[in-house]
């Protein structure tokens, strides 16, 4: 009977809409998930070379779970992978934060192009302003023979500053001024006023500037690379190198790692409302 | 079965959403060149009627006939019917004139043509510019904005987008227009202007109108014939003097209006009696029946009080509002407020004297479901009063999870607790669940048997109290009038609910 | 006051030191000495140099292409899907939502890496041959830029009035025409940024390249080699190459025009908008 009428209850003409999501759905499944299922499937698939010197593809094997764990080498670059982007992610904080907070005030800046400015460095190749930075630093005696750990901070810092004062200003803009005002008013001093007020209220694009710093920077081995002269390797690093090996079975396991991260990450940060949009929102 | 002249016929339709049934049983013809309105509360279905003859939903089941041809499945852009929406969805993208040749640009009209063979064909093609041009001047002068074709319509007022919704869907000359509450956006004094506009529109197109709206007021100024609504069904179809002075149920005299309307019954030929008092009327309906009465507040009249006749219906002054012509009052008479509007100002506590015309009481046939105190109330034994008699009761049905702790009050889930002491509540009890006896017994009420009907296959008995109170039960035994009773409720069979919000009844610690 | 001397100060300071290395870039743009630091007498011989430079062009050109056919191709699917999956049941829509998120927050290195074990996949036992090529790049390059596209596109649909689909229906619209000429106009702006991000994507991706990439366009057999590639491979052997200074300038000039021109757009519709205000009060 249900469905009987469920039928009848469809209308031709809402039919053809939500058809057009079809490629969209197919293109999704096929290059995002697939993949995905694919990367999983090799990660615990090993290649064995039978008798007569044929190589053979066998599922289900650990041996790239092996690998990982039993590779001191490779769990300490999982660390410092972790250490450098937290560190990167704060320093982008503590510089960005007052940075927005400055940008958005009427008193302090009445001009919105300047944010713009600053986020147009992102139109200029990656590579390019990384490399930049590299001679800049060489320049000044800051390079991967004398301090590549300093180096590779500031180029981290200095690439993805921009993701996280777009967030943050956003979240600025929309602060309720009079709860600020209110604050003030019931006797807060200036410092009472910022923890109780203005932080708890950009909390939501904090948030937001973490997960799109952190992320990157701990996948990103360009900068590293780079500003480190190969001396500090980072986790996409690795990937990387397992690439230029076709260690298909192994990288795909560090992959998966990866994954694992975000889908960590992306839990603790699912129920604080900003959503991922904001990222590509505000620049244009 | 459609009747001469009419141009939209709906046939048993019914609509599901789901698992709810938005439209039930729906069947009504309209005649070419009628105003008709659909009244009734939000979620009434009125929408959703509307959108089904406007084709945006398809009914779950009947038909709709448009000129007598089915057009149930016909998709909206292939019906001559026009929409003015709610929220007018104007296209923000074009001006004013290119949102009225909306419709023009697509429309394709035949015309005739002779071909090589000299032979007569014809064929579709576009409207030309020059007929756009004028279609769209014309519309724009009927509702008065010819001035302003160019402009952007985010520069128009609220009142100018209503405007342009309008022409929009007149320019295309359609059968039937549909108003979906098209005024409820705007403000009273531009709504009050935009009936007597939309009226005028009508007379001079001479278009069938389908309006909805859930304001009777303005159901009653503009419409030729009104559709009552609720729960999808409905309830009457009239003209408006027909539903305002005769309305078939106490929901249609409620909605239309205001209105006094009283729980009833007929105590003799042409005879009516609420209020405790027996009132002279005009229909006739058996002896006993249990009515419904409407008394409009402008048909009661208020007059001194004689000190020597006892047979008067009197009440006490309690609240009074200046309403511009009249006063409005709430005269007490025992439990039950009388709303009355009179010219002649009055003192609050002053003791009247009520009269009715008995043309003037409304009379309906209500079918009897059960036994519906509204009248009753709790007291500090948690026991519901009904007729002046205490009887036990579940209080906790009150305000679900809840239970009643050692001194009496009632505790929530939340662990507040109300005190129902003295709270006013209506009580159901079925027909099948009274216990009747006529072994006396002083713990139970008493009362006097008045009247027996035979259903069929059952008798339904009324009983009547001394406070006036009447009890009906169904029986399948004979019962003599004027035999005394004793009526018992067992403590599950009665059915409360709170008159008001149970946060008046906190208690406060 | 002092808080907006000391607000200015830093904005100003990190603006600069954002800057710097760009603006450096350029200054030493106009010396030929091979180490950013070293000046050898001023001179514009590098941007001749810069547009002779067949490496560099080739890069150039196949930057550009990539980025317009993927922004084309991301631009059409993302509208579609996010047109599609608005007026798509809410479990439909919830699938698609879920799978777009995992989409934009994924790594790159992680959507690169399994774009390209799975390549290598259908080129082991599928194609029987190796598949790496413009297609799979395009691929790439289109996964990156996809849901961003749709994130762009779906607030426009939720910020329009939904009755105006069923208004043009009701004025005669066939449903393609009532999309076409309605909804389409609504959701532009968002379409666009949706194309302009993509570019942008595109233009700045190195990793998604340099994994899927193969033969093709202007490299013709060889590897396709984009700026993001090129720069790579010579910054990994010493300081980036001296024409590339010049082209450091030339861009960072287009990004600045860029930025005036978006400001000044800004401006245009803002004092629009305020006029709009003032005729609606009067």
């Amino acid at each position: 009977m249900s469905k009987k009428t469920s039928g009848v209850n469809r209308n031709f003409f809402h039919f053809q809409r939500k058809y057009l999501a079809f490629p969209y759905a197919v293109f999704l499944i096929l290059f995002v998930i697939i993949p995905i299922l694919i990367i999983v499937f090799y990660a615990f698939t090993a290649e064995e070379i039978r008798p007569d010197g044929s190589i053979v593809t066998v599922f289900p094997r650990v041996e790239s779970f092996v690998n990982f764990f039993s590779n001191w080498s490779k769990i300490n670059v999982l660390f410092v992978s972790i250490f450098i982007a937290l560190q990167t992610t704060l320093l982008c904080l503590l510089i960005g934060y007052p940075l927005a907070y400055f940008l958005a005030d009427k008193k302090v800046n009445k001009n919105a192009v300047l944010v713009t400015l600053f986020v147009a460095p992102m139109w200029i190749n990656f590579v390019l302003r990384t490399g930049a930075t590299r001679d800049l630093l060489t320049w000044m005696n800051i390079n991967g023979g004398n301090a590549p750990y300093l180096a590779t901070l500031i180029g981290m810092v200095q690439n993805y500053l921009p993701f996280v004062i777009l967030p943050l200003y956003t979240t600025m803009l929309k602060l309720d001024k009079s709860q600020i005002e209110a604050a003030a008013d019931l006797g807060a001093n200036p410092v009472q006023v910022f923890f109780k007020s203005i932080l708890p209220q950009s909390v939501p694009g904090i948030v937001s500037a973490c997960t799109m710093t952190f992320m990157p920077t701990m996948s990103s081995y360009v900068i590293s690379d780079t500003l480190s002269e190969g001396k500090i390797t980072l986790f996409g690093n690795y990937i990387n190198l397992e690439f230029s090996n076709k260690a298909w079975n192994d990288g795909s396991f560090m992959a998966l790692i990866m994954l694992a991260i975000i889908g960590i990450s992306m839990l603790l940060t699912s129920n604080t409302g900003e959503k991922e949009e904001s990222r590509g929102a505000g620049l244009w | 079965m459609a009747k001469e002249n009419c141009i939209i016929s709906l046939q048993g339709v019914r609509k599901v959403f789901g698992n709810t049934a938005v439209v039930e049983d729906f069947n009504l013809d309209i005649t070419k060149g009628e105003f008709v309105t659909f009244l009734g509360p939000s979620g009434c279905g009125k929408t959703t009627t509307l959108r089904m003859i406007a084709g945006f939903e398809t009914p779950t089941e009947g038909k709709i006939l448009l000129n007598g041809e089915d057009i149930t499945k016909i998709p909206p852009y292939k019906r001559p019917i026009n929409t003015v929406f709610q929220r007018y969805a104007l296209f923000p993208h074009l001006d004013v004139y290119d949102n009225v040749a909306f419709g023009l640009k697509l429309k394709k009209i035949p015309y005739e043509k002779t071909d090589k063979n000299g032979n007569k064909i014809t064929k579709l093609r576009h409207l030309t510019n020059e007929e756009i041009d004028k279609k769209v001047a014309k519309a724009l002068k009927v509702v008065d904005l010819d001035e302003l074709e160019n402009r952007d319509i985010s520069t128009l007022s609220g009142g100018q987008q209503q405007r342009v919704a309008i022409a929009r869907a007149i320019v295309n000359e359609p059968e039937i227009l549909l108003l979906d509450e098209p005024l409820g956006a705007l403000d009273l004094k531009m709504r009050k202007e935009m009936q007597l506009e939309l009226k005028e529109m009508h007379r001079k197109l001479g278009i069938t109108f389908i309006y909805v709206t859930h304001d009777q007021e303005e159901a009653l100024t503009m419409s030729d014939t009104i559709v009552i609504m609720k729960n999808g069904e409905i309830q009457q179809v009239g003209t408006p003097i027909d539903i305002y002075n005769e309305p078939v149920n106490a929901y249609v005299a409620d909605f239309i209006g205001e209105s006094n309307i009283y729980n009833a019954t007929m105590v003799g030929k042409k005879q009516v009696r609420f209020l405790n008092h027996a009132f002279d009327c005009v229909d006739d309906f058996p002896l006993n029946e249990k009515v419904d009465v409407v008394v409009r507040p402008e048909d009661v009249i208020l007059t001194k009080v004689n000190a020597e006749s006892k047979e008067d219906l009197c009440g006490r002054i309690d609240t009074k509002i200046f309403k511009g012509v009249h006063y409005e009052y709430v005269i007490m008479v025992g439990k039950n407020e009388v709303t009355v509007q009179d010219t002649k100002e009055r003192n609050i506590g002053d003791i009247v004297k009520i009269e009715i015309e008995p043309e003037n009481i409304q009379i309906m046939k209500k079918e009897v479901t059960a036994n519906i105190y509204t009248d009753a109330w709790i007291n500090n034994k948690n026991q519901v009063m009904i007729s002046e008699f205490p009887f036990e009761a579940d209080v906790t049905q009150i305000l679900p999870g809840s239970q009643i702790d050692e001194e009496g009050y009632l505790v929530g889930k939340d662990g507040k607790k109300y005190d129902l002491n003295d709270a006013d509540v209506i009580a159901e009890v079925g027909l099948n669940d009274l216990g009747i006896s006529d072994i006396e017994d002083e713990k139970c009420l008493s009362g006097v048997i008045v009247d027996t009907v035979y259903k069929g296959d059952h008798y339904q008995v009324m009983v009547r109290t001394e406070q006036d109170e009447e009890f009906i039960f169904e029986t399948a035994y004979t019962w003599n009038v004027n035999d005394i009773v004793w009526i018992t409720i067992p403590k599950e069979k009665i059915k409360l609910t709170l008159k008001g919000d149970i946060k008046k009844y906190v208690k406060e610690d | 006051m002092v808080k907006k001397i000391f607000g200015q100060i830093y904005i100003w300071l990190i603006l600069l030191l954002m800057y710097l290395p760009v603006l450096v870039l350029i200054a030493f743009s106009f010396t030929e000495a091979t180490n950013v630091g070293e000046w050898s007498g001023f001179t514009f011989d590098l941007y001749p140099a810069l547009f002779q430079d067949d490496a560099i062009m080739r890069a150039l050109g196949n930057t550009i292409l990539v980025a317009f056919i993927s922004a084309l191709v991301a631009t059409l699917l993302g509208t579609l899907g996010a047109v599609g999956t608005f007026y798509s049941k809410k479990r439909t829509k919830k699938l698609i939502e879920g799978t777009t998120q995992i989409s934009i927050v994924n790594a790159e290195i992680v959507i690169a890496f399994s774009l390209t074990v799975m390549f290598v996949f259908l080129g082991t036992y599928v194609f029987k041959d190796y598949i790496f090529s413009f297609w799979t790049l395009l691929i790439g390059h289109v996964v990156l830029a996809l849901p961003f596209v749709y994130t762009s596109v779906k607030p426009k649909l939720q910020q329009m009035d939904p009755s105006m689909y069923e208004a043009a229906l009701d004025l005669g619209a066939k449903p393609s025409t009532a999309l076409t000429k309605v909804v389409l106009p609504e959701i532009l702006p968002g379409i666009l940024s949706g194309f302009l991000l993509s570019i942008t994507l595109s233009l700045d991706d190195f990793i998604i390249t340099a994994f899927t990439r193969g033969s093709g366009l202007l490299s013709g057999a060889g590897k396709i080699e984009t700026l993001s590639t090129l720069v790579q491979a010579k910054i990994k052997k010493g300081p980036i190459p001296v024409e590339m200074r010049a082209l450091t300038t030339i861009i960072f000039l287009l990004v600045v025009t860029g930025v005036i021109v978006i400001s000044i757009y800004r401006n245009k519709k803002e004092n629009a908008a305020k006029v709009r205000k003032g005729r609606v009060n009067a």
